[in-house]
């Protein structure tokens, strides 16, 4: 998952999934619509993502109700922080031109 | 593909990341114009306010004494005036920063707008509470100074979800009710001083540092 020579993490190769772990960074918990809203992405694509992210337990799905209507909500975990916290360094080492 | 990451896409990324993080944690719509225009609303309501006052005093003045109902009609046209001029500073304020989020593209009621509007709201309605437990017992001293006071804590409750430059306009009308509270026969001016000039001072130090060029 992680490159051993530069941090970078594949995982967060794809904008899609880096900007979810932005939002999520900031915000303790957001739900799929407005994730969807942020990051101008459709249904399908945004949920496959999420699903990568929710595997490698890098994010938290919370299921509930708001009235009838299903509301999800996620949540970053501490081992996704951890991963991101370090991928961000990486790029930013990458960008210094050290390693 | 980590093959092409190259220290120009790794800025790319990071610019993308700080992007997202601001436009998900905080409403960045919010126009210095809105400031401007709830000024301007706030300086008109105090100079019609100014005008009931001196019409009330020279009768006062002139015949020795006001009746009961003069006073009432007094109380009822100031709170008209106030209402007023709220709605007109509120409605004028939101369409300039709606028609700035509209440009950006963005959404004006999403979960940043939502969470802005309930922070400010709590310090909001707790002031509003006070100022009228106040004035069930006829202190009208610390009106005015009361308004200051928890609009600049609003302010400040409310810059951890919008533009943090806010937070110097809370500060300044926190200082500005608390010396209200020492020369309490200057209400009025305080009052347009705290609603009036520095809201436009912040609107348009706000439009010019980010929004001249757009």
């Amino acid at each position: 998952m992680k490159n051993p020579i530069t941090g970078l993490n594949k995982i967060f190769d794809n904008r899609i999934r880096l900007g979810v772990m932005s939002v999520l960074m900031v915000n303790e918990e957001i739900s799929f619509n407005d994730l969807k809203q942020l990051l101008e992405v459709t249904d399908g694509n945004l949920a496959t993502h999420l699903v990568t992210l929710e595997e490698n337990a890098f994010i938290k799905v919370h299921k509930g109700f708001v009235g009838r209507k299903t509301n999800t909500t996620y949540s970053i975990t501490r081992q996704g922080e951890k991963a991101f916290s370090e991928h961000v360094t990486a790029l930013e080492n990458m960008i210094k031109g050290v390693r | 593909m980590e093959e092409t990451q190259s220290p120009a896409s790794s800025l790319e990324d990071i610019k993308d990341i700080r992007r997202i993080m601001d436009r998900s944690s905080r409403f960045l719509s919010l126009s210095g114009l809105s400031g401007v225009a709830a000024g301007i609303c706030a300086i008109a309501g105090a100079v019609v306010a100014d005008s009931i006052f001196n019409n009330y005093y020279g009768t006062y003045n002139s015949r020795g004494f006001t009746t009961w109902d003069e006073f009432s009609l007094l109380k009822l046209r100031l709170m008209l005036v106030a209402a007023v001029v709220f709605l007109l500073a509120f409605v004028s304020s939101f369409y300039l920063t709606w028609r700035k989020a509209k440009k950006q593209g963005l959404p004006v009621w999403d979960h940043t707008s939502r969470r802005l509007a309930w922070n400010m709201l709590v310090p909001l309605l707790a002031g509003g509470a006070f100022i009228l437990g106040m004035l069930r017992y006829d202190i009208w001293v610390f009106v005015a100074p009361a308004c200051l006071i928890f609009y600049g804590l609003a302010l400040v409750n409310a810059s951890k979800y919008t533009l943090s430059d806010i937070r110097y306009l809370g500060y300044c009308e926190i200082i500005l009710g608390t010396v209200n509270m020492i020369y309490t026969g200057y209400g009025l001016w305080f009052w347009t001083a705290g609603f009036g000039v520095l809201h436009i001072i912040y609107g348009v130090i706000m439009w010019y540092k980010y929004e001249r060029g757009n």
